[in-house]
């Protein structure tokens, strides 16, 4: 096996070879898995709480007097209103509305006078093409871009516990921190941003820090996550737990040949009374109601479609899946992928192509998982 | 069965040789290193009985939660015999790779291939260079 002797590598490395982690490349990142179960980390996550090194994960700053506008120009939803310590999801379109890539975008303020700007987290496999794009974007305006991530780690800490086990390490009463909100504080005495934030459909927080304490960090938490019932979870649950929650993945349900629209993210778009890069395809976009769209699929049996399968209505191919998996939480097979408007309405019965075998599936609303209130 | 009287494969299925109706038979699994490798098993297709397989040629296929993964035949000849219990039962893989989770019996048709199968010693070498 890879010891990613040439790939990069988190503060948390170590400690994943340590602990049996299967270690893969992702986007150039030697990254763990797993590290036993697949579907243990998972139901781990989903009932107690699971531990993300998610430090592969692009972090840059954007900062000076015109940020705020720059950022403006390429995202797809408005920032203008944002308030300190405010996080929001958006899409950063091409001219022809296709997806470059989905973000995080953090107003950030710190009251200390220090940092003062926004914060972009981007995904692994695009941050170097973000970045040119950044830069090849802010024209004369007075804005800095810095790619931060090898100075920061980043940590997910999710699931019904989640908040308690973080709790009792953290400066901040994290009960208070609203959805999609972060706050600077201290977490294990080291200085951190913490949002209420994630990937999974669990509450939970994600953590930014200094590179350097993250070790530290990570494995004070894991301590009070193990006496919860949980542990460290992999990219591998990570994708399963996402999927579940009818989270689109870079890659697989976006793509530059994808726009927000038929991805089913318009409320990540905002259009009135903005310009920015895409626009005008977005606009043509919303009035196509023959593109195809994004929608869940659950398949009878026990076979898992794949990337790739090919999606039939009545025996006719009508689109294809883009990601597949068995549903630790449901134990049957769950998917996403596009098809026909004609063909996306829950309730549709379809097909999927596994192999040359034809499996019944239908389509079915998404979040296939909700949590409950 | 033990593993110590079993043959293997390069691709990790396990094969066990015995004299049927006199015609020689293998009972074909895959290893506790290829199962615990493969981890959270979700799906078998079994072959089909009757079908004809050729060495190193996909004959089964077995999905994890994770990916879909190629069992191979180790021996040529026909399949005479599938484990029908597996598909409901894949915990039986893991429980017991070497007994109760085997997947087809072969009716050998062409014995050259078997001098290509390893015993457990060398193929426990292969698993160690292959683990880390």
């Amino acid at each position: 096996m890879d010891d990613g002797t040439e790939l990069l590598r988190t503060p948390l490395h170590g400690w994943h070879v340590a602990h049996g982690a299967r270690m893969v490349d992702f986007a150039g990142w030697s990254m763990p898995v797993q590290y036993h179960s697949i579907v243990e980390e998972h139901l781990a996550t989903r009932r107690a709480v699971g531990m993300f090194d998610i430090s592969h994960m692009g972090r840059l700053i954007i900062d000076g007097p015109d940020a705020g506008q720059f950022l403006g120009s390429l995202l797809t939803r408005r920032i203008d209103d944002m308030t300190p310590g405010q996080v929001r999801y958006s899409l950063v379109c091409n001219e022809a509305g296709g997806v470059l890539d989905d973000v995080l975008v953090y107003q950030i303020q710190l009251p200390e006078g220090g940092l003062s700007g926004f914060g972009l987290v981007v995904n692994a496999s695009n941050r170097t093409k973000i970045v040119s794009w950044l830069n090849e974007h802010r024209g004369g305006l007075n804005v800095g871009i810095d790619d931060k991530t090898a100075e920061y780690a980043m940590i997910a800490v999710q699931g019904p516990r989640a908040i308690e086990v973080l709790d009792a390490v953290s400066d901040y009463e994290l009960t208070s921190l609203r959805y999609y909100h972060g706050v600077m504080t201290r977490v294990v005495s080291f200085r951190a941003f913490v949002s209420r934030t994630g990937y999974t459909g669990e509450d939970g927080c994600e953590i930014i820090c200094d590179a350097a304490d993250a070790a530290i960090i990570w494995a004070r938490i894991m301590e009070r996550a193990q006496e919860a019932g949980g542990g460290p979870v992999g990219l591998a649950a990570r994708d399963t737990l996402r999927l579940e929650a009818g989270m689109p993945l870079y890659g697989h349900e976006l793509s530059e040949q994808i726009n927000p629209v038929q991805a089913g993210l318009s409320f990540a778009v905002n259009l009135r009374g903005r310009e920015f890069v895409g626009r005008e395809a977005l606009v043509a976009a919303q009035a196509d109601d023959q593109q195809p769209v994004r929608v869940g699929l659950q398949l009878d049996g026990k076979r898992p479609a794949r990337e790739g399968s090919v999606i039939l209505q009545a025996d006719k191919p009508v689109g294809a899946v883009t990601s597949g998996t068995f549903s630790p939480t449901f134990e049957r097979p769950i998917a996403m992928g596009y098809v026909k408007p004609t063909a996306a309405s829950p309730g549709t019965p379809l097909a999927v192509d596994i192999r040359g075998q034809h499996h019944a599936a239908r389509v079915v609303p998404m979040p296939f998982y909700q949590r409950g209130k | 069965m033990k593993p110590e009287e079993l043959l293997f494969a390069k691709t990790h299925e396990w094969v066990s040789i015995a004299e049927q109706g006199g015609a020689k038979v293998a009972t074909v699994g895959i290893s506790a290193f290829a199962v615990e490798a493969l981890t959270d098993l979700v799906f078998i297709e079994l072959p089909k009985v009757g079908s004809q397989v050729k060495p190193e040629q996909p004959f089964c296929e077995v999905e994890s939660v994770k990916a879909v993964s190629d069992v191979y035949a180790p021996v040529a000849g026909e399949v005479i015999e599938v484990n029908k219990s597996l598909p409901d039962h894949l915990e039986t893989l893991s429980s017991d790779p070497f007994g109760e989770g085997w997947i087809a019996k072969i009716k050998i048709s062409d014995e050259s291939n078997l001098a290509k199968l390893m015993d457990y010693k060398a193929y426990q070498k292969q698993c160690e260079e292959e683990g880390h």
